[in-house]
């Protein structure tokens, strides 16, 4: 059982990463709104997960991303401000000793959880994101409106996503 | 000490939190600043390979439009070959030997990597050290003006410091008037057609439609086209002009970039850091 959870992840982890550097990285609506769907992978780790884990394996996705995207740090440190809302997030709606679920996708924890939980989530990563990236803040009002409009791209995908293995993982 | 143990414990998210953000932004700052000695980018070995073996097939998709860029391109230089041969030699009898007086040479390189949809778009070539590429190096593209700057250099790969990116700062000039600016993208905009020039003082005339081409200070040779003013009525608060172009260069489909080698740099700089430094 264990052993199978890892297995997954491992897998989910290659293949939203080959999907963000292979197709996402190009795509643009109209040169405002780019998606990180990557992030699916940090939102999906099992419940169970120690804190060290979880931010070890942040930093590691980050890093991997930023060797991709030629911008050492900035993956990283958004992956790392995910984790910390997850973290929260997790410890303030759901209580720690019933994890009768071992992971919180849609299917599991239901709409209005998901929803919520992967909005706080990609709306922290995507500011950290594009502060960091843009370095700026002479175009703070432009930065915030290219973070709105990608966050809301990333979010439409990420639930898209969920919604197409909706089923399969339902029991 | 134990309670302070305890303390640390219950709230490690929070903790682990700060010191893994930290080392990210201190990634962040390091990366910005001139010397990087990790290559956690493009140029590193496994992800220029992986980026070199994707790159096929978008090769093949734009055969067709790199085709016709060099058919045009060999035409410019059948032309202007013609015209050399056109003139009457008969009468002249000197023949001058110019090869040791090129300054500029150039060398084609092919891009394995290009991205238009962030800030700091990054572009990774095939040619590196070995190739005699070095940081700083000015880089344009077949008869469509300005590309970049060499950013790190690795043995066989190089990564460029594309014009669209929030530190590049081209010099420039107006084409009829000569007047001084410097090339810069973003800021409020991201589009990959457009962008601004700045610091040009006010009171030059600018024309729509003038073109605009490199001033020949810097790493850039003068007089490569950059594109054509679209819009000259931006208004920014200072006591400058800043003004609107569409690029020639149209980064989304860049296939073959040539790397300028100034024979001179060197010397230039070696001669302007004996300048007392004013301030």
């Amino acid at each position: 059982m264990n052993s199978k959870i890892i297995l997954i992840n491992i897998l989910r982890w290659f293949i939203l990463l080959s999907i963000q550097v292979l197709l996402l990285r190009n795509l643009a609506f109209y040169d405002l709104a780019t998606p990180f769907t990557y992030i699916l992978f940090l939102l999906l780790l099992p419940f169970g997960t120690p804190n060290l884990i979880l931010y070890l394996i942040a930093f590691g996705t980050g890093l991997t991303l930023d060797a991709f995207y030629d911008t050492l740090g900035v993956h990283t440190a958004a992956c790392v401000m995910l984790v910390f809302v997850r973290i929260l997030f997790i410890s303030v709606t759901v209580s720690r000793d019933n994890f009768d679920e071992p992971e919180p996708t849609l299917g599991n924890m239901g709409f209005k959880w998901f929803a919520l939980y992967a909005l706080l989530c990609t709306f922290s990563h995507h500011l950290v994101l594009f502060l960091l990236e843009a370095f700026k803040l002479t175009e703070l009002s432009y930065t915030l409106l290219r973070c709105l409009l990608s966050g809301i791209f990333t979010l439409f995908t990420v639930i898209l996503i969920e919604f197409i293995f909706y089923n399969r993982k339902m029991r | 000490m134990r309670n302070l143990w305890i303390f640390i414990n219950r709230y490690n998210a929070f903790f682990l939190f700060v010191i893994f953000f930290t080392i990210g932004i201190v990634l962040t700052v390091k990366n910005n600043a001139y010397q990087r000695s990790v290559t956690f980018n493009s140029t590193n070995e496994v992800v220029g390979h992986a980026y070199e073996k994707l790159n096929v097939f978008k090769r093949y998709m734009n055969l067709g439009s790199v085709n016709d860029s060099l058919a045009l391109e060999n035409a410019k230089l059948n032309t202007a070959l013609l015209a050399i041969k056109g003139i009457d030699s008969a009468k002249k009898t000197l023949i001058k030997d110019t090869t040791n007086h090129v300054q500029y040479t150039y060398l084609a390189a092919r891009v394995i990597k290009n991205s238009i949809t962030l800030r700091n778009n990054i572009i990774t070539i095939n040619k590196g050290a070995l190739d005699g590429i070095q940081s700083g190096m000015a880089v344009i593209s077949a008869g469509k003006g300005v590309v970049g700057i060499i950013r790190d250099v690795s043995p066989h790969l190089a990564t460029i410091e594309s014009l669209l990116n929030k530190d590049a700062k081209i010099s420039v000039s107006i084409s009829s008037t000569k007047a001084l600016g410097s090339l810069v993208w973003g800021d409020r905009n991201s589009d990959y057609r457009k962008a601004y020039i700045k610091d040009i003082p006010n009171h030059f005339k600018v024309k729509l439609k003038d073109t605009v081409i490199t001033s020949g200070f810097g790493s850039f040779p003068p007089g490569i086209p950059v594109g054509r003013i679209s819009n000259r009525g931006i208004s920014t608060g200072d006591n400058f002009l800043t003004i609107q172009i569409d690029l020639f260069n149209d980064f989304s489909t860049l296939q073959y970039v040539y790397v300028i080698q100034d024979k001179l740099s060197d010397e230039q700089k070696a001669l302007e850091s004996k300048l007392p430094n004013e301030q």
